[in-house]
């Protein structure tokens, strides 16, 4: 037995803590937003935050989140009904192709976007390069990031662009 | 995503609720001979395509294809509505389910088409085994670029116009108008010398009672509304917030989780299992031996992976276990070699007499070109959810082949494929792999075994190491060419041939060709790969051309355009992709251009690629995408097809390479079959041109072109020439990705 903070919600979740979190999000929790890729930390598919950085959920094990506020794709968005900035820009800028890799590069984003709030394209690349998309939706990719900065930035402004 | 039940199909016509239903039929009778016979009885009728009009206005139109991120439901739908006149923004869409009524048997119809431009390998599955054996069983199949060519031209289109039309005559019966007197707009009929004005629902019932038009007339481009804008894809909100359902998020109550493993070697058999190894381990419920694979089921994923790990397995190699990526390629030259020496090639391709003007040739350039095997790899690895119970057994998994999947299931389990039900959810990524039916298979026969529902996910391991390969092949050329430096010989000899035909063949007015090819079977199973033989055929051909051009000491793009005199779309592709991307303008000296042009599927693409070399490795930092698709429907999807074949393509010339060693993949995961990253994309402009005439793919087309465009340009930059890929392997040293995680 393991409690987790999940989107802010605690779960008593009945599950050896060597087991890593990934699969505890997905098959315990029931949070199926977030994916499975490789299982070795290198495609970035599973990225989750922990206390609001990002992680890979594949090769933490559960036991390293004890204690920590872990958020998932399905923890980001603002209000009740609303979309993450980043949410928007990805729908604004129709990036997502099969769309199975968007949530670890929705949630690498949000991370970076609130580390570094106008990123460059250096900036981005050092972030991003470690999520793989196989649809090779990486110039959309850029472009959501730069849309949601400027979006966060100055919100209003983005209301009357239909994009 | 909706569901549509078999019960409501057969009630189709007015439905419950006043929602009313139109079909595209084929019956009995049909002019089309080759679909006559697939109907069995009179009065049956085979549907490919629906509308429904809901009271509320609201339509939905249900599509027989899968949507693996290339955009297609939301394309049809716009076919679909442009014909109807529908108000976009009350369209709404449903995935038909894998009934054999929802079979592509547009594709069969327009095979029976004359003249028509259409791929072979799906030809024989069309008229194939498939229909022979099972008659009209039918295929409903996502792949070769078809959806909107076969089924959003003949099906959607036609329904679109045929519901106009009786929706249209509905209204001058109760208005007591002429038709002609009548306009529709917006999902509206209106009557404008009385001024009266309704919706589609109104008219919808009585609608339905008239006969459709067989062939309803359809509009001219011009006359577009829907088709030819770029509207907001249906399938994207839910893609980003986790609430899009992929094969893998499956859940049902009681349901137990597998993992797999299955013997290394292709060709190999479980000799012995020890379940005694892992019995003390939590979770876990029973080891199934699948004869060729072990799989483990347990409470959970991560239990049966770990335990699976650890259990004895003792695999055979299937007599295959010497076989190395060396061994595989001197095979390919040994064939090679000994069809040419014994005059044994298989024609492809010929005219004129290209061993005579080799022959009289003032100058003959030979090159050899030689690309791997590559894996599919697409981001969610194989996985199926599967539940055999009270006589059925139902699937839930992303495919490109449902009904495929549910004959091949049935057999592997002793059912009938009537009480195999496939619930198709999003694929993440397909490219191909995701027609290959082994995996639902491994799942329904665990489950065969299990009194619960059991989801199997393979591991990237067993992803990257049982895929359906793209083949390795060998290609060789001869090319002669004149005093003056004009190419008048092309002799190309390549090993294994598969689908389309025409991958091989080129466009270029070179009075002497003869393509031909020799088989040369691997032990390494064999599969459709995003673009098939056009993915190494066009690097084969874009190259050599390349080399002639440089042998003569002309200019690539200008070289091309001479050769493609005549062929005026070409021409305009190609001048398009050349001026956009400022072709001729100076470079720094450690940046190169390359260009490249390629039809597939009924889409011609030219491509222009900068290359900077930057320590050593060559990046890719500017893509020209010029491409002729006939018409685009969905423009700014069309872009992103490109942008993502592009990708594709240029993940697999610059990393992909699948080697054989021992008999098995040499590959495991990502850190030994790498992806391109972001750092490494290059920015993708796409220009597009309506050429008109029959409309091509746009999954496929942006992938042929972009390797050989790349390689071009590094020998442009460096004077390299690559003529085995991937480019990795060259003396250009890779400098490794930092990972940044």
């Amino acid at each position: 037995m393991i409690t987790l903070s999940i989107n802010g919600e605690p779960r008593a979740l009945d599950v050896d803590p060597a087991t890593p979190l990934l699969w505890v999000i997905r098959d315990y929790a029931g949070l199926t937003g977030t994916k499975f890729g490789c299982g070795v930390a290198q495609c970035g598919a599973c990225i989750v935050h922990l206390d609001g950085g990002p992680v890979r959920s594949c090769v933490t094990p559960a036991s390293a989140a004890v204690g920590r506020q872990v958020t998932t794709i399905e923890g980001i968005a603002e209000g009740s009904a609303g979309l993450h900035p980043v949410q928007q820009a990805w729908i604004d800028e129709q990036v997502p192709q099969c769309g199975y890799c968007q949530s670890g590069q929705i949630m690498a984003a949000v991370a970076l976007l609130d580390r570094i709030p106008s990123p460059t394209d250096a900036d981005i690349d050092r972030a991003m390069s470690s999520v793989i998309c196989r649809c090779g939706t990486y110039p959309r990719i850029r472009k959501g990031i730069k849309r949601a900065a400027a979006a966060i930035a100055q919100p209003e402004a983005m209301e009357s662009d239909d994009g | 995503m909706g569901k549509w039940t078999r019960r409501a199909f057969i009630t189709a016509g007015v439905a419950a609720g006043g929602v009313v239903v139109f079909g595209v039929a084929i019956r009995r009778g049909d002019r089309a001979e080759k679909v006559r016979g697939l109907v069995a009885a009179d009065g049956e009728a085979l549907f490919d395509v629906w509308l429904k009009i809901a009271p509320d206005n609201t339509i939905t139109a249900i599509i027989p294809h899968a949507d693996m991120g290339q955009g297609v439901h939301t394309a049809l739908a716009m076919m679909l509505a442009d014909e109807l006149d529908a108000d976009w923004s009350t369209m709404r869409f449903q995935e038909a389910p894998a009934h054999k009524e929802f079979a592509n048997y547009s594709l069969a119809r327009e095979f029976s088409a004359p003249g028509m431009d259409f791929p072979s390998w799906l030809i024989d599955t069309v008229d194939g085994v498939f229909f022979r054996a099972t008659q009209a069983m039918g295929v409903q199949i996502t792949g070769g670029s078809l959806s909107v060519r076969t089924t959003g031209q003949v099906a959607m289109r036609v329904t679109g116009a045929a519901a106009r039309a009786v929706l249209l005559e509905a209204a001058a019966n109760e208005w007591g108008v002429p038709v002609s007197e009548l306009g529709a707009g917006n999902g509206m009929i209106r009557h404008a010398a009385t001024g009266r004005e309704a919706g589609f629902a109104h008219f919808a019932p009585a609608a339905a009672m008239l006969p459709l038009p067989d062939k309803p007339a359809l509009k001219s481009p011009d006359e577009f509304r829907i088709i030819g804008t770029s509207p907001p894809r249906f399938d994207v909100p839910a893609k980003v917030d986790g609430s899009a359902e992929f094969g893998i998020d499956a859940s049902l109550p009681g349901m137990k989780h597998a993992a797999v493993k299955a013997a290394p070697v292709f060709g190999g058999r479980v000799l012995s299992v020890d379940e005694s190894s892992i019995q003390d381990f939590p979770g876990v419920r029973k080891a199934v031996n699948l004869d060729d694979a072990v799989a483990v089921i347990a409470d959970g994923y991560w239990q049966a992976h770990k335990a699976l790990d650890k259990l004895a397995i003792e695999f055979s190699d299937g007599g295959n276990g010497a076989i190395t990526q060396e061994s595989i390629f001197e095979r390919f030259a040994e064939d090679l070699d000994s069809a040419a020496a014994e005059g044994r090639e298989n024609s492809d391709f010929v005219s004129g007499d290209a061993a005579a003007a080799l022959g009289a040739a003032a100058r003959v350039l030979e090159a050899e070109y030689r690309v791997p095997f590559l894996a599919h790899a697409p981001m969610e690895p194989m996985n199926c959810t599967a539940w055999v119970h009270d006589e059925l057994c139902e699937l839930w998994l992303g495919t490109q082949n449902p009904l495929g999947f549910a004959r091949q299931v049935a057999k592997a389990v002793g059912m009938d494929p009537s009480q195999v039900i496939v619930h198709n959810q999003y694929l993440g990524g397909g490219f191909g792999r995701r027609a290959f039916d082994d995996f639902a298979i491994q799942a329904a026969r665990i489950a065969a075994n299990a009194p619960y529902p059991v989801k199997l996910v393979w591991s990237r391991e067993e992803d990257m190491r049982h895929d359906h390969y793209r083949q390795a092949s060998i290609s060789r050329f001869r090319g002669g060419l004149d005093a003056a430096g004009n190419a008048i010989a092309w002799h190309n000899h390549y090993v294994i041939k598969h689908d389309p035909e025409e991958a091989p063949h080129i466009p270029y007015a070179i009075a002497n060709k003869a393509i031909v090819y020799s088989e040369s079977e691997t032990h390494v199973p064999w599969g459709f790969w995003r673009s098939v033989d056009h993915s190494l055929h066009a690097f084969f051909t874009e190259s050599f051309i390349d080399e002639l051009a440089a042998a003569a000491g002309r200019d690539a793009y200008e070289y091309r355009r001479e050769l493609l005199a005549g062929e005026s779309r070409f021409v305009a592709v190609l001048d398009l992709a050349a001026e956009k991307a400022g072709w001729g303008d100076s470079l720094p000296a450690n940046v190169g251009r390359g260009i490249a042009i390629h039809r597939s599927f009924g889409t011609i693409v030219a491509q222009v690629v900068e290359v900077e070399i930057v320590d050593g490795k060559p990046m890719a930092r500017r893509v020209v995408c010029a491409v002729d698709p006939g018409y685009a429907v969905h423009p700014d999807n069309l872009a992103a097809q490109m942008e993502s074949g592009i990708a594709f393509g240029l993940t697999a010339a610059l990393y992909g390479e699948i080697s054989i060693a021992g008999g098995a993949v040499a590959q495991s995961n990502f850190h030994d079959y790498r992806m391109l990253r972001m750092n490494e994309a290059p920015a993708v402009e796409t220009h597009i041109i309506n050429g008109g005439g029959l409309l091509g793919g746009a999954g496929e087309p942006g992938t042929p072109p972009i390797a050989p465009a790349f390689t071009n340009a590094i020998f442009d930059a460096t004077g390299i020439r690559i003529r085995e890929l991937p480019v990795s392997k060259h003396e250009l040293r890779m400098r490794d990705v930092e990972d940044v995680a």
